[in-house]
């Protein structure tokens, strides 16, 4: 009998100290990773990495999202509402993959990037679906919708976070410390909503659009490996030398099946 | 002091069971519609007791809702128990029944807090089950039969299938937690699919040993045949379940046909694993050298039984 009621009082005292737990968890440890001083760019000297992204083979068909669990998103799309993890454009050009220096650029330095990038929540979808960050930059996540979102980061580098928005709510800032390429993005009361953000240490990343093209200026000479991450078909690298002032032109190809 | 047959009791502790079946299906639909952290705080929802109703919210607070009257009904159980039961052992599950359900609530609440960390997703999955196996025992030990089941003579092979029906139920129970693993993506599925295999024999085995050697008692036929067909629609359930999931992987949200498949195989498990440890909590009850403790009847009541059972 005393065991018992010494058990009950051992989960409630364990239920008190988890709930301390929770709150510490709140506090926003943003601070970025920031290299002791190190290498500049020369302006002089740099040079520019440009290309494509191509997919090619068929893109799978448009996959289409269920919305009726919450009438206040349903309500919000006239037709069926379909998603496209593979977008191509009309030259093959493949969109929503993040271009970036993935190595070379140890040692240097970067001015930290201060300017808010918006992600926002629209028709119960995440705009942009594909997001790239600098460490540290603040990310301010918006609600449009006339509905409840929470917004929960999947990273394995990063901190993890839950929180949620009311509709219309206040903004929603936040930034994650470690390069991570990408971080999943997840709305747990709209299980179709799906973003990524991806997380990188220097300003060399692009995401692309429909023609897939990408554009990595003001680089200093070096030799660098570029990886091309898409949501679904993976990743691809290549390796880059760049002399000074030099351009070079780079093609990334995804193979469908 | 012996303990008499309180219909009421009996009904209660069997509504708790049921009540807690329900909370078992509210749980899995929590899990299969991925929904575990779209309320982001307990033990408060959105900071009060009605958060808005939508999505993942749904289910999410209506298990934690069907959860807190299972929590009440536990605790009107202790107190009836405590109030009318002789038998300390029962009384004593009772509390341990109280402490797992509470141990329960806050598990439930760490993996909100900690964004369903896989440890505890997995022990809060398996001591679901438990806690239904604990409930269903207690609607057992209350019930007519149990109280005034005569006590038949107990032979080497009954008591070979006694201990092998609690090797069945243990083997359950480990099936269970590789099926928790897998869903919380712990293990892969080969650890469940040999599972499956040693409970599908374990279960063939019992029900053979039961047949031979156990005494022909209709509630242990009735278990025995309960426990081959809960273990056959189990095995159909999971095939069905596992299809539905590497289905739903391509999928860009929750599958109707995943979360039912998914969520009735784990209703299934349940019941798999309770009558499985009633089955051998009935064996026991009818071996004679036993039944006077368990039951707590004074031993004169069945001297000639005893007599058989010392017998041999
Ligand atoms: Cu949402």
């Amino acid at each position: 009998m005393k065991a018992h009621v010494l058990l009950i009082l051992l989960s409630a005292i364990l239920a008190f100290g988890s709930l301390g737990c929770g709150k510490k968890e709140e506090t926003p440890t943003t601070a970025p990773e920031t290299p002791a001083a190190g290498k500049t760019v020369d302006p002089a000297t740099a040079g520019t990495i440009s290309g494509i992204v191509k997919f090619t083979g068929t893109p799978p068909p448009p996959v289409r999202l269920r919305m009726d669990a919450d009438a206040a998103c349903a309500r919000l799309h006239r037709g069926p509402v379909t998603v496209r993890e593979v977008e191509t454009g009309a030259n093959g050009g493949l969109a929503r993959v993040v271009v970036y220096v993935k190595e070379g650029l140890e040692g240097y330095t970067f001015p930290p990037a201060t300017e808010a990038i918006e992600l926002d929540q629209e028709g119960c979808m995440y705009q942009p679906r594909v997001l790239a960050v600098r460490t540290g930059q603040p990310i301010e996540i918006v609600n449009s919708d006339d509905t409840t979102h929470n917004i929960h980061p999947i990273p394995k580098v990063n901190r993890e976070w839950n929180r949620s928005q009311p509709p219309r709510g206040e903004k929603i800032v936040d930034s994650f410390a470690r390069q991570e390429v990408a971080i999943p993005v997840k709305c747990n009361i709209h299980p179709w909503m799906q973003a990524y953000i991806a997380v990188i240490a220097h300003p060399y990343f692009q995401v692309t659009g429909e023609a897939g093209t990408f554009e990595l200026k003001n680089l200093p000479p070096g030799t660098y490996t570029l990886e091309a991450w898409h949501e679904k078909l993976g990743t691809t690298t290549q390796q880059v030398t760049l002399g000074p002032n030099e351009t070079k032109t780079v093609e990334f190809v995804f193979q469908g099946s | 002091m012996h303990t008499q047959y309180r219909p009421g009791l009996h009904r209660y502790a069997f509504a708790t069971a049921v009540a807690t079946l329900l909370l078992l299906v509210a749980g899995g639909l929590v899990t299969s519609n991925d929904a575990g952290l779209s309320v982001p705080d307990w033990p408060l929802s959105y900071g009060s007791l009605f958060p808005p109703m939508v999505g993942g919210i749904v289910y999410e607070h209506s298990h934690r809702m069907i959860a807190t009257l299972v929590g009440l009904m536990t605790i009107g159980l202790v107190v009836w128990v405590g109030r009318t039961e002789h038998r300390a052992w029962v009384r004593r599950l009772a509390y341990a029944a109280l402490a797992l359900v509470i141990l329960q609530g806050v598990l439930g609440g760490l993996t909100v807090l900690f964004y369903l960390p896989r440890p505890i997703s997995i022990a809060h999955a398996t001591m679901a089950q438990i806690f239904f196996t604990l409930v269903a025992a207690l609607a057992l030990f209350t019930s007519r039969w149990w109280l005034t089941a005569a006590p038949l003579p107990a032979t080497e092979a009954s008591r070979q299938t006694e201990k092998f029906a609690l090797w069945t139920a243990l083997t359950i129970l480990v099936q269970l937690i590789l099926g928790a693993a897998y869903r919380h993506g712990w293990l892969g599925i080969t650890p469940h699919l040999l599972g499956a295999g040693a409970v599908l024999v374990a279960t063939s085995w019992t029900g053979r040993l039961v047949r031979q050697a156990a005494p022909a008692v209709a509630m242990v036929t009735r278990l025995r045949i309960l426990l081959s067909s809960l273990v056959g629609t189990q095995i159909l359930l999971g095939l069905g379940a596992w299809w539905a999931v590497v289905r739903n992987q391509q999928a860009l949200q929750p599958l109707p046909e995943m979360v039912w498949l998914t969520v009735a195989h784990l209703a299934c498990g349940a019941l798999t694993l309770a009558t499985a440890t009633l089955l051998w909590l009935a064996l026991r009850r009818v071996t004679a050298s036993r039944a006077v403790d368990e039951t707590g009847l004074r031993t004169a009541i069945y001297p000639s039984a005893l007599q058989e059972g010392g017998r041999q």
